[in-house]
């Protein structure tokens, strides 16, 4: 014996099994998320003043990612929609979209997760100012008249890309380095190459900055060029990368993408079955396949309405 | 004299067989589809693991009753098993706190949810609303998986080096964080295990009762049992999320040194931790933890409490009385058990308008609570009683949930909580709930629906020995414990509470100690536990001696009832029913005037 209503739909309510099913399971989808969401919520309102980072993530990128998610919700109705009015091969073009817009999301966010555990941060024992780090380079600072506290105030801690010295040669710090590792390699200085543009640097020190590059009038190019410190292990209290463990705000940052995005994944690949290896139904049970179509689509549109509230919550706010 | 059953000849059972030769013993017994051989899988597998989370206790019991003494007959296996833990058969507080966890958790996770929940709405509600199985069932077979897995996982745990969780079953940060064994991050696993299972098995019961109701099953014509299942799945459905988001965030922190849950400055055994960030909240995850914790508890008592609603509905020959209102209430507990949960909190600080709301919404839901318990009561009166052994667990169960809820009160009240809480009367509360409450209902449920499932009654009269014992023993573990509360006996001290009695205290008259006869209480208590779990035995002979020993069913309706799953063939085949079924009347047509019998199935037409 069938279970009724797999296909059609049952009178009263109007609606084929699967797609209670699915809504059931996206309500159950919300109240996951929207835990997480209110996590965020009471870490960012707890959190000390100033002690919330801001400007840690790169809106142009968030901002396209997110027209290839809405991209995406578009062809994912344009399929199923052409898909009921019987026209496969349009279903199967738009799908097609629909799955690579997926795949540049991951790959987009891939990138920048890369990004972000390649930079780091160094917090000292007690907040400096640069003029006090013991480092030839920082001459150019004394000579300009940096040295003043007053002008500059005190720096918690510095951000950028991170290296050590070993046998006259320049290493790159790996991915989630922390102090100890520095440690065991032996090494007795950090060496920083700062990043001009985070929020640690005071807003008079980064103009300076720049000019002091090579030269270099046009800020964006100052980037990874920026000045190269040298930071004593003594003076340094923690080195984290922008990893989950470098603070509430990382740790929330990745909770949140982090599932978002297994989210995406897991629905790319449903999507993908039913547009490749999953087609031989539309053939034996068309109504079946788009109503498989139909919920697949559903849960795309849930997936990319979580990533609209991500994206002003974790890189605009 | 019986309605008519839509049964073929007992070819049924062979039937049975054929079709399982077909597709082979894992695909018929392991990961069946079948919603009744889920059912019955949930069902062995969560009694299994409520005997387990009773001899945890038990061992707990002994070192409460006697401090520093060898647990007998089981500590030398312990030591064996368990290692250092357990050094010289003796109960250490680690020990005491890792089985403290696990029982609350196994009896609530693997033990009754698991049974109250899945086992019996598996087994019943689709035969009750006259499908032919659940919407999805193969969903249904992984959610059984994704138990059985996550439950091997918690039982795991116990043998891995540094022992099982050991922070209770709520695993509060920062503690549950540094606890220094994988037990914990196994738990959390498991949790995250045992939620999915719980989801799946959500959608799948809310989508069910929504679709695939029989023709003529109006929802107003629902058995209350059906209801209740209905009401418990979307709880679960709504209220594990944050939990499994907790513990996705409490496992990051435990693997990935976030600080999710740890605060800033904390310092650890005198070591402060200098490589974490800080910033986070350990009130995020008491938050997110009773968010769902205290929906949870209504998940305990709903299917129980329809089990009892069935029971006694066939065994007055009387329909419910306020079959409206039973509707109505356990809908509105659903609804507001969502907006309670901070009465868990009330010692964490908040202020008095936060905890005000708390206070009061808490106070509302004991409402509709009372308007169940109350229309069962009533629907007692001027019944046609029969005192068979469901009937009596159905009958003991409405005045022990009676002291079970009505101590719950205090325990609501933010000002007298704050003396309460975290003693042993929350113990005592919480255990009446649940043991001589939802466990009582589960009993009866057994004891009603075993000779639908196997075709064979349970025997009468070991039935009510392990009544009456079970009855008396409960009672005399947990009442005690409410006195012991309110002297100021704290809960989860492994010395059974030696440290602060006042015959240990270096001077007299200290305020607060505990009393001679609180600390011997322990004593009587655990010998009523030990009486408890020989009660159990009777019920556990008589179910397996029953299987193929038990009377035969003379029809497939013993108990003449009313309703769906008791006009099937026995034990109902693959698709239930053997020819498409309607309904023509509510579910409790018992003694109705102008009718031959004193009962009339709900799918009885009318006649002309």
């Amino acid at each position: 014996m069938e279970i009724p209503y797999t296909v059609k739909p049952r009178e009263d309510t109007g609606l084929y099994n699967a797609k209670v099913g699915i809504w059931l399971f996206l309500a159950s989808e919300v109240m996951l998320f929207g835990g997480l969401f209110s996590s965020y919520v009471l870490l960012r309102v707890g959190a000390g003043q100033g002690m919330w980072p801001h400007g840690l993530m790169n809106i142009p990128i968030g901002t396209f990612n997110t027209l290839v998610l809405i991209t995406s919700s578009v062809t994912v109705v344009m399929g199923w929609a052409a898909l009921k009015l019987g026209n496969f091969g349009k279903y199967r073009l738009y799908q097609a979209i629909t799955i690579l817009c997926a795949m540049g999301f991951l790959g987009i966010k891939s990138y920048e997760y890369n990004e972000k555990f390649h930079h780091y941060e160094l917090w000292f024992h007690a907040p400096k100012t640069l003029a006090e780090l013991p480092d030839a380079k920082n001459q150019a600072f004394v000579e300009d008249g940096l040295t003043d506290k007053e002008k500059i105030g005190t720096l918690p801690s510095v951000v950028g890309h991170f290296g050590y010295e070993k046998d006259g040669e320049e290493h790159h710090a790996g991915p989630f380095w922390t102090k100890k590792d520095f440690e065991e390699l032996g090494v007795t200085e950090v060496i920083v190459h700062l990043d001009d543009f985070h929020y640690r640097i005071p807003a008079r020190l980064q103009a300076q900055i720049k000019k002091k590059d090579h030269g270099h009038d046009d800020p964006s190019e100052a980037g990874d060029h920026g000045h190269e410190l040298r930071i004593p292990i003594s003076e340094v209290r923690r080195i984290s990368a922008f990893v989950p463990a470098h603070s509430t705000f990382f740790a929330i940052y990745f909770t949140l993408t982090g599932l978002h995005g297994l989210h995406v994944l897991a629905g790319a690949i449903v999507i993908f079955y039913i547009w490749g290896p999953g087609a031989r139904m539309w053939k034996r049970d068309p109504e079946r396949y788009s109503n498989r179509v139909e919920v697949s689509g559903l849960f795309w549109h849930f997936v990319d309405l979580v990533w609209i509230f991500l994206f002003p919550v974790l890189y605009l706010l | 004299m019986q309605a008519t059953t839509d049964t073929t000849e007992h070819t049924s059972h062979d039937d049975h067989h054929d079709h399982h030769h077909d597709i082979g013993f894992l695909r018929s017994y392991v990961f069946s589809t079948d919603h009744k051989i889920i059912g019955i899988q949930y069902g062995f597998t969560a009694l299994l693991f409520l005997l387990f989370g009773f001899f945890l206790v038990l061992a707990m019991r002994w070192q409460i009753a006697y401090p520093g003494e060898a647990i007998p007959v089981v500590g030398g296996l312990l030591e064996a098993l368990l290692g250092d833990m357990a050094a010289q058969g003796k109960m250490s507080p680690d020990l005491y706190n890792v089985f403290g966890a696990m029982h609350g958790t196994i009896m609530i996770f693997l033990g009754v949810v698991p049974l109250a929940f899945a086992a019996f709405g598996n087994y019943v509600v689709p035969l009750q609303i006259g499908a032919i199985d659940m919407t999805f069932p193969r969903i249904n077979m992984v959610s059984y998986q994704c138990y059985a897995w996550g439950g091997a996982i918690m039982f795991i745990s116990f043998f891995i080096p540094g022992g099982a969780a050991q922070a209770g079953w709520t695993s509060y940060s920062p503690l549950a964080t540094v606890v220094p064994t994988d037990g914990q991050s196994f738990w959390l696993v498991g949790m995250v295990l045992l939620i999915t299972s719980s989801l799946l098995g959500s959608v799948n019961f809310i989508a069910t009762i929504i679709q695939l109701r029989a023709p003529g099953m109006t929802w107003m014509r629902m058995p209350f049992f059906t209801w209740a299942q209905f009401v418990t799945a979307f709880i679960l459905l709504l209220a594990f999320p944050p939990l499994e988001a907790a513990g996705v965030m409490q496992l990051m922190d435990r693997v990935f040194d976030t600080s999710f849950f740890l605060p800033s400055g904390l310092i650890v055994s005198g070591n402060p931790m200098n490589e974490i960030s800080g910033g986070g909240s350990p009130l995020l995850w008491q938050h997110l933890f009773w968010f769902l914790g205290h929906p949870e508890v209504y998940v305990l008592i709903l299917p129980a409490m329809g089990v009892i609603a069935e029971i006694i509905a066939c065994n007055t020959r009387k329909p419910l009385w306020g079959y409206k209102s039973l509707v109505y209430s356990v809908l509105a507990v659903g609804f507001i058990s969502f907006i309670v949960w901070a009465h868990h909190m009330y010692v964490t600080g908040m202020g008095t308008k936060i905890s005000t709301f708390f206070q009061t919404t808490t106070m509302i839901i004991s409402i509709p609570s009372v308007i169940i318990l109350t229309c069962l009561f009533i629907s007692l009166w001027g019944g046609s009683i029969r005192f068979n052994t469901p009937m009596l667990f159905a009958l003991a169960f409405l005045p022990m949930f009676g002291i079970g809820g009505l101590t719950g009160l205090p325990l609501g009240f933010n000002f007298a909580d704050l003396m309460l809480h975290d003693s042993y009367y929350v113990i005592a509360h919480f255990h009446y709930v649940v043991a001589p409450g939802t466990l009582f209902g589960l009993f009866a449920g057994v004891y009603f629906w075993f000779p639908k499932a196997s075709g064979r009654m349970m025997n009468e009269t070991l039935g009510k020995i392990h009544f009456w014992l079970s009855l008396i023993f409960m009672n005399a573990i947990f009442m005690p414990m409410f006195a012991q509360g309110l002297a100021g006996m704290s809960r989860r001290m492994s010395d059974g509470g030696a440290t602060y009695a006042a015959a240990n205290m270096a001077n007299e008259g200290v305020i607060g100690a505990l009393s001679e006869a609180v600390i011997n209480s322990n004593i009587a208590i655990t010998h009523a536990a030990f009486g408890l779990m020989l009660a159990q035995v009777p019920f556990i002979l008589n179910f397996f001696w029953s299987i193929t020993n038990g009377k035969k069913v003379e029809n497939d309706n013993p108990w003449e009832a009313t309703t769906l799953d008791w006009q099937t063939p026995t034990p109902p085949p693959h698709g239930n029913f053997t020819k498409p079924i309607a309904v023509y009347r509510g579910p409790y047509e018992y003694s109705q005037p102008g009718h031959d019998t004193d009962f009339t199935p709900q799918n009885e037409p009318e006649k002309a």
